[in-house]
Order: structure tokens, then sequence, then C-alpha cells
């Protein structure tokens, strides 16, 4: 059978470059980060705009850089951005315009044996993701303020592989100054770091799947958002290559459209009779009219 | 159907909304502050 292409890398390869295209930051007389108006709005995915190739900024950042400032315990710009993001695209994000998304894909490709992580520790460790939204990104930065009121972006400063990677690496290889001041907190993100990417070899995006808290939060448009997947169960043979192409580990044949699907159609691709769809607007599609009711897929297409 | 296309219509709505009670607010130009300076956290130094 021939192979299908679904065009995936490209674009990830492409999103990578337009979000990072400050190419003069990496390669200019002394490495630097872009200081432009652009900055002021968010990107989707998770890019640290310290970054020297960053045009725009993380979102995970700037909702940290303002509920942990004086004036704001609250961001209604970037909540509303990254609710626009969510119904506009929700995690076909992490699928498509994230870049370290692509490098945990990219990582997964090197040909080593894999890890397939047992269900029950799966299932406990995707709530970590959760966890780390509410407490690292939204409850320590405002609870933990110094004497002038100021609390600290923790996500970022304790957990972030991807600031380290993109922002750190390139800056302080650069910098004498900076290289001066490294300390027990970088080599503590370095750890991190390193641990995500040998996971990410070993493991289908762990770091996506555990972690990421932009993941956690664009799971939540999962079915109130625009981009939905739909299964056709008519047509589904129940042949279950759907689940053992999803990078996600999805139980496709038991409800499609949940949080841990990042749209990246694996499982379109996979299946033999295309029974799986991608739909995109604001209404459900509804049933074949030759169908009875398809209890499984209540709430979801119909 | 219509419920769920409603809802979704009402959720885009708030978050444009959101996002315009943010700018006036001023965080945009707080997000801008943060974001052209190297966010020493971020990279591991501080």
């Amino acid at each position: 059978m021939k192979k299908k292409k679904d065009g995936r890398w490209a674009i990830q390869s492409l999103a990578a470059l337009a979000t990072n295209s400050h190419l003069i930051g990496f390669f200019g007389e002394k490495i630097n980060i872009y200081k432009g108006s652009l900055k002021s709005a968010c990107v989707p995915g998770l890019n640290c705009y310290s970054c020297p190739g960053a045009i725009g900024s993380c979102p995970v950042g700037s909702l940290q850089a303002v509920i942990a400032g004086r004036k704001h315990n609250f961001s209604f710009y970037v909540l509303g951005t990254l609710a626009l993001f969510g119904m506009l695209l929700g995690r076909a994000i992490c699928g498509f315009l994230c870049l370290f998304g692509f490098i945990q894909d990219l990582l997964y490709k090197i040909p080593t044996p894999k890890i397939k992580v047992p269900q029950r520790v799966d299932k406990c460790l995707r709530y970590l993701k959760y966890l780390v939204l509410a407490v690292l990104v939204v409850l320590l930065p405002i609870v933990l303020t110094n004497n002038f009121g100021m609390g600290a972006p923790t996500f970022c400063k304790w957990l972030c592989p991807a600031g380290t990677l993109e922002g750190g690496v390139p800056l302080i290889a650069s910098d004498e100054g900076l290289r001066s001041r490294i300390g027990f907190l970088f080599y503590w993100k370095a750890a991190v770091l390193a641990l995500v990417l040998l996971a990410s070899v070993l493991i289908q995006r762990p770091f996506c799947k555990y972690l990421c808290p932009l993941g956690a939060f664009y799971g939540f448009f999962s079915k109130a958002g625009l981009w939905r997947m739909r299964l056709d169960e008519a047509q589904c043979t129940g042949c279950g290559l759907c689940e053992k192409k999803c990078p996600m580990g999805v139980a496709v044949r038991q409800d499609i459209n949940v949080p841990e699907c990042i749209r990246c159609g694996a499982c379109k691709k996979a299946c033999p009779t295309g029974a799986i769809r991608t739909t995109y607007g604001f209404r459900d599609q509804a049933p074949a009219p030759s169908q009875p009711d398809l209890p499984r897929m209540k709430g979801t297409t119909t | 159907m219509k419920h769920a296309a409603t809802t979704r219509v009402l959720i885009l709505v708030a978050a444009a909304a959101f996002v315009v009670i943010g700018v006036m607010r001023g965080e945009v130009g707080e997000v801008l502050k943060k974001s052209i300076r190297v966010c020493l956290e971020c990279i591991g130094i501080g």
C-alpha cells in the first residue's frame, strides 16, 4: 500500500523557523535576543522568549510575567490569547506548531529500543501536567512574592527545558558574563533538560504527555474547539491500527477527542478504511442517517 | 448540535473580549517589558 504523506514535518519546520526568524540573533557579532514590538504578541507554542531567534513571546512565560507582577493577579490578555488559540487550533498547536514538540518528534526518530510506559503509571503521570499548570504556572508566581510584591516565573525557573535549550544554551555559550554566574539553578535546569531529551529518545513526546502546562491548557478545548476528529463507527473495522500508531496513546475507538489528542493525524493516516476524519467548524457533524445511535461518540461528533 | 455551536461562538467572543480587556489594562506592555530582556530565570541563571 502506498504510504500517505501528511506534510506535518514541513509545517513543523516552517513553524519553528517562523517563530524563530530573528536569525541574526544567533549569528551576529554577539548572540542577543530580538527586542522589537512583535514580542508583545504571544506565539501559540512553547517557545522561550530568551531564544536568540524568537520574535514572539512564550505564552507560559508571559502569563507568569503578568501575574507575578505587582499590578495584576490575573492576565486577561494572555488567557484570552490562549483561549483563542485553544478554540481555533487546540492541541493541533502541539502537533504542528510547537518547537519543543517538534524537537521531541525528531529525537524519537533516533533508532534505539523504545520504552512502553505501563498503562497505570502512564495514566497517573498524565495528571502531572495539570499540577504543573495549577501550581508552578499559576499559584506560586502569585503567592511567593518578595518584599516588593513581585513573584517569580516558577515554571520557567525550575522546570521549563525549552528555556534552557533555546535560550540558556546559546546565550550562556556565547556570553562570558553569563557563564560566570552559573550556579545550582543552571545545573538543575540542565539536568531536567538532559532527562527530558533522553526520555524523548525512548518515549514518544514525554514532555507533552506528562509535564507541559500549555498542552494541559489546550487540552481543555479538545471537545469545544473548532478542530476536531471524527470516527465513523460504521466504517471502523476495529483493527486497532489507529491506536497503535497514536504517538499520544489515545484510545481512539473509545473517545477520539480527548485532551491528549494532538491532532497529528497519525490515526487518520493509519486507518485502512478511512473511518477517521478531521472536521473544522462550529457545528458538530451529524452521524450518517442510516446509522443508529453511536453512544461512544456522544458529545463529540454528534 | 445548535447548542454546541452557540457555546463555541460564546467562548470565542469571551476570549476576544479578554484580549481587549487585557490590552486596555496595559498587560501588553508588561509582556513586552519582560520578553525583550533576557529572562535570567528561564535560562537558569537566577
